[in-house]
């Protein structure tokens, strides 16, 4: 019985088991295929035969493995000179060194999907169809999108180190793609980041890990039993998943009394001030509007911007809302929505709904239209008895 | 990572400027055209962009529920104004801009005289299921 635990093993050995294959000489795209093969085999064998040491059984036969590709190869003579250096396969070294793997698959020569693709391969030990599964594209798109990805990345220096920056980019992308296909990218992205926070001591690490744990605590009371986006304040707050969102509190406080502000750490305390409010009504709005004054800092987004003049609104009231939103580009994702909800706190209920039905037009999503939909019908509906 | 459509359309668009029917090309052209659309989704796959697409058929109809107990209604007096789609091709980019570029590239395809048809697409994005997860922390 294969079961999820040995699957969950199995991933997390794939980095270190392929930083093993390349530090001894392979390369990137041939380890990385040498691996999965492993990999396979594992699946197979390990029911009936598991081995006493997971690591080492891996690595032998990903070592095998590569060796079986690379023998026709013209390089061969090349290689095996290389490989008689080596020490034979055995314990594998306990030190975790797959952090360069997390550079390596975020590589700024990598476009934002490739780089994506690359990183739940090689370090989250996806396969490629569950990777195509959970981004909806066919697996032949994706096989080329990752053999195109490792084929960019295998001149590029494994010991050079990267940009934390990079590498944390290409998990939120991870984290933000959601729950669609059989793999929930969400939690893979948590499993990804908590791992590289036990590698490397960041505050940003910290910050993005406990802004994953503090969404994804909400994630179950966010939709309806329908599939309906169900808001903040509508929320049922005894859903919300109090150890995670106890552990990203934690995280995220070790993390600011470090001092070394940044944006996922200030996003993160956004999130948390909504974690810890016993009701919609008791969010500390004010708090929350200087948490996006010190974001509007850090990063020049318009949906800072936006997201700000929502909690100013919350905070001094629907006029001061349509005042802050008045100063910003009202072409800018959901401005409308917002301007409808707040003229509808105000009582303009006319303006409201015809602004509702202006923003589900241009909605960036199902879940949304269909939500702003059903507000400008709510109004119109309320409006008409 | 976005999806987007690429639709042709057999009429509805505004007329490409190298506007001449395809019956009235030399078959080379024909063959240099379908090439190119053939090399275009090769290249596609390569990048690892393509999702899918197809040719459809200029002849179609239009269905009508019409009441319980009756055949659904099949097409009307308003075949004409149909707005016909000649195929799809389904991309799935890293940005807007990429997507334009494409749709771009695709409309270069070349046409009577070898010169590029410059035919007009419609570009539509794939409207995701959910929202981002963490865009907007209060929600």
């Amino acid at each position: 019985m294969p079961g999820p635990l040995n699957e969950v093993l199995l991933r997390s050995l794939t980095p270190q088991v392929l930083t093993v294959l390349v530090r001894r000489g392979a390369d990137f795209a041939t380890a990385e295929d040498a691996v999965q093969d492993a990999l396979v085999e594992a699946v197979r064998v390990w029911p009936a035969d598991p081995p006493r040491d997971p690591k080492g059984w891996l690595v032998t036969v990903a070592w095998r493995r590569f060796l079986d590709a690379t023998r026709s190869d013209a390089a061969r003579r090349r290689r095996e000179v290389r490989i008689d250096e080596e020490p034979a396969p055995g314990p594998a070294p306990q030190a975790d060194d797959t952090l360069q793997l997390y550079f390596l698959c975020a590589h700024p020569s990598l476009t934002p999907s490739s780089a994506v693709a690359l990183t739940l391969r090689a370090v989250g030990g996806l396969t490629t169809r569950q990777i195509a599964g959970a981004y909806l594209v066919p697996e032949a798109t994706m096989a080329q999108r990752i053999s195109r990805a490792k084929r960019t990345v295998s001149g590029v220096r494994f010991d050079s180190p990267g940009d934390v920056a990079t590498v944390l980019r290409v998990l939120y992308l991870v984290f933000n793609e959601g729950y669609s296909g059989d793999v929930d990218l969400a939690a893979e992205a948590i499993r990804l980041t908590r791992q590289l926070a036990g590698a490397i001591d960041h505050p940003e690490v910290a910050g993005l890990l406990a802004l994953m744990l503090l969404h994804h605590a909400r994630r179950s009371a966010r939709t309806a039993p329908d599939g309906g986006l169900v808001p903040l304040a509508e929320q049922d707050r005894a859903l919300w998943d109090t150890g995670a969102i106890a552990e990203g509190v934690e995280i995220l406080q070790r993390a600011l009394a470090r001092d070394r502000l940044g944006e996922f750490q200030a996003q993160a305390a956004i999130a948390a001030l909504h974690a810890d409010a016993p009701s919609a009504e008791e969010t500390d709005w004010v708090q929350i509007v200087e948490w996006y004054d010190e974001l509007a800092r850090l990063t020049d987004s318009p949906v800072v911007r936006l997201n700000r003049a929502v909690s100013v609104g919350e905070a001094d009231g629907p006029r001061a809302g349509l005042a802050a939103l008045a100063a910003l580009d009202d072409t800018l994702p959901r401005h409308t929505a917002v301007a409808a909800y707040f003229h509808e706190r105000d009582g303009d209920l006319t303006t409201a709904a015809r602004l509702y039905a202006e923003a589900a037009a241009t909605a960036p999503n199902r879940a949304e239209r269909d939500h702003l939909t059903r507000q400008a019908a709510r109004l119109n509906a309320g409006r008409a008895r | 990572m976005a999806k987007y459509l690429l639709l042709k359309h057999y009429r509805g668009a505004p007329a490409a400027v190298n506007d001449v029917p395809m019956e009235k090309w030399a078959p080379e052209e024909i063959t240099a055209h379908l090439r190119y659309m053939d090399d275009f989704a090769a290249k596609l796959e390569e990048t690892g962009e393509y999702v899918g697409g197809q040719a459809l058929s200029p002849e179609g109809m239009w269905v009508r529920y019409d009441g319980e107990g009756r055949p659904p209604v099949t097409d009307g007096p308003f075949a004409e104004t149909k707005d016909l789609i000649a195929g799809w091709m389904i991309i799935d980019v890293d940005t807007h801009e990429r997507a334009v570029e494409l749709a771009g590239e695709l409309s270069a395809a070349p046409g009577a005289g070898g010169q590029p048809i410059h035919e007009w697409l419609e570009l539509r994005p794939f409207l995701p299921e959910s929202p981002l997860t963490t865009e907007c922390p209060d929600r």
